[in-house]
């Protein structure tokens, strides 16, 4: 069973995989479950666009998306030169700039997810809280927060599993640059670019089939552990 | 302690358009569905936003359009208990019950946790959650809840309407004993007649979105007008009356108030101690002479006030009975066999009494 021990070489590219997954899921949360409150509770100018803007990256092509990314946050573009010169921070061919890229293509299933969640919530119970004294920030932080976990905890592991298996808005964006950028879906791509390399494709393959797998199943527990405490049981 | 309510509300094709101000412990909304009641409520707790008018509870405003004043639900300070409860259903009922003590000003909370849970008997549930309590049972929690965010009002909409007559029974004397103890006025909202004589202090009748009447229970509940539909024949007398004597022998209780003594089934109540008693105009029946040979206990002796036909075939008769007035729903064609007027010396005979604790009923 010696073919199975993964080499070095994929061990970054697994490790790589899970950092920039674990961050575009992290980092986009806040972001996420404003959003998704936004667009369930609250009536604005502009809402249809905002749910549009969100959901742009699940129907446009993902080459498109990261064409997008590298004209506005490479080195020269309007983003990404603001960002390098007032906090040096640089995204074009880093890893964060993967988690980015993840980040931006999960953004829509997140969201999603939790939005559904919080319209499913009764709004009388809110209401309730109101004429209880809770101002609407207390309201939402623990009325519908608590309530909304189990969409909350769905729209992770979503983000998560998407931005695992990312791929074409990555590789435009920030390369395929080993230990860098090359998370598992690219060092797959590269594997079956090489002569010899079916084994190392096969190999990484097995390992995203058991981490999605993984992520499913936790998602399952963890949500129905939530759903359980949210209907009182 | 006083609520004024000066409201103009139009809703699609309802106009909700009523003023009254009350000082009692226990407002009742009364009317049929559709009166505009929940809605009055919504506007007085903030969840409606009247389109003119006035709101204020002891003087302090809590709409007035003139002024564009209009304070948010949670700046209210205003307690709910909603037809449904609403509790928190991923809290358990302790946590239920301090969420508005958390989040009231320190020096506002008079009512302790401890004092509250006694009150209403929900020791047993506090580490439960809202999903395993019966609908009874989360309308105690609930109401502690309201009471527990150091509220200067409680309105409490219909809370027994989603449970069957045995829960009602059971929650009943836990209203009366907040409208008692708490010393935190209730506008308590109702199409039950029933529950509003046994209940409230003062009655606001609702028709169509208009105040058809506003006043204290005992004038309100003899006018047997303002009570249609399911709750006609529900009207009548409403009598202060002092418990006076106890016949062990016979299980009787034996009631007396100016207007004469009444028999009813044994009371668990001390001597001296009043009572709130409902004498509904169906049940009572009236006699020319004292009747001889009759099963019915009870006799008031007073003179006929006025007659009024009622509908096709009744009469309305007003007997004054030393000062307090009983009344009787009988037919036209009794009415003029027996040759009724008013001035007329009669007999009030009747048949079915209810009996309630008096509690805050003003007396005398």
């Amino acid at each position: 069973m010696d073919w199975l021990e993964l080499s070095p070489d994929e061990w970054v590219a697994v490790r790589l995989s899970l950092k920039v997954s674990f961050w575009a899921m992290a980092a986009s949360l806040p972001a996420g479950i404003l959003v998704a409150w936004l667009l369930a509770r609250r009536d604005f100018w502009g809402k249809s666009l905002l749910n549009g803007i969100v959901h742009l990256p699940l129907v446009m092509p993902p080459v498109v998306t990261g064409y997008l990314l590298l004209l506005t946050f490479g080195r020269r573009g309007p983003a990404g030169a603001f960002l390098y010169e007032h906090f040096g921070i640089t995204f074009s061919f880093r890893w964060t700039g993967a988690a980015l890229a993840c980040a931006v293509m999960a953004f829509p299933l997140m969201v999603r997810a939790i939005r559904l969640s919080i319209e499913a919530i009764d709004q009388r119970l809110e209401a309730a809280a109101g004429t209880l004294g809770a101002g609407p920030l207390t309201v939402f932080a623990t009325i519908t927060l608590p309530l909304a976990l189990p969409g909350v905890i769905a729209g992770m592991i979503l983000a998560f599993a998407k931005a695992m298996g990312e791929f074409g808005a990555t590789i435009t964006f920030v390369s395929n640059i080993p230990g860098e950028t090359q998370t598992l879906p690219s060092a797959i791509y590269t594997f079956t670019q090489v002569p010899g390399g079916e084994l190392g494709a096969l190999r990484l393959t097995l390992v995203s089939i058991a981490l999605a797998l993984g992520a499913l199943l936790v998602s399952e527990w963890l949500a129905r552990r939530a759903s359980n405490r949210v209907a009182g049981l | 302690m006083t609520l004024q309510v000066d409201i103009s509300h139009r809703q699609g094709d309802f106009l909700l358009e009523t003023a009254f101000e009350s000082a009692g412990s226990l407002t009742a909304l009364f009317g049929p569905s559709g009166s505009g009641k929940t809605t009055l409520v919504n506007v007085i707790a903030g969840l409606v936003r009247p389109q003119k008018g006035h709101v204020a509870v002891d003087g302090r405003v809590l709409v007035d359009t003139a002024s564009r004043t209009f304070l948010k639900p949670h700046r209210r300070r205003i307690g709910y208990v909603f037809q449904d409860a609403r509790l928190f259903p991923h809290l358990t009922v302790r946590q239920n019950l301090l969420y508005g003590r958390w989040l009231a000003p320190r020096e506002a909370q008079k009512a302790q946790l401890g004092a509250v849970v006694d009150m209403l008997d929900i020791g047993h549930l506090l580490a439960r959650r809202p999903a395993l309590l019966s609908g009874g049972e989360k309308q105690r929690v609930a109401i502690g809840r309201a009471l527990l965010s150091a509220p200067s009002l409680i309105l409490m909409d219909e809370p027994l309407a989603s449970l069957d007559e045995a829960r009602k029974g059971e929650i009943l004397p836990y209203v009366e004993r907040l409208r008692d103890a708490a010393r935190v006025p209730l506008v308590y909202v109702s199409h039950q007649l029933a529950e509003v004589a046994r209940l409230a202090t003062d009655i606001a009748v609702l028709d169509k979105g208009r105040l058809a009447a506003f006043g204290p229970t005992a004038d309100i509940l003899p006018r047997l007008d303002l009570f249609g539909g399911a709750e006609a024949g529900e009207g009548g007398a409403l009598l202060s009356m002092r418990v006076a004597g106890q016949d062990r022998a016979f299980g009787i209780t034996t009631l007396r108030s100016q207007a004469g003594e009444i028999v009813v089934p044994r009371l668990d109540a001390a001597l001296g101690t009043y009572v709130r008693v409902r004498l509904r105009a169906r049940d009572v029946m009236v006699a020319t002479a004292k009747p001889q040979g009759l099963s019915a206990l009870n006799l008031l002796a007073g003179t006929i006030v006025s007659l009024e036909a009622v509908g096709d075939s009744g009469a309305e008769v007003r007997i004054d009975c030393a000062g307090e007035t009983v009344v009787a729903r009988i037919t036209r064609l009794s009415a003029t066999r027996l040759r009724l007027e008013p001035g007329m010396a009669v007999y009030a005979v009747v048949k079915t009494v209810s009996v309630e604790p008096a509690g805050a009923m003003p007396v005398g």
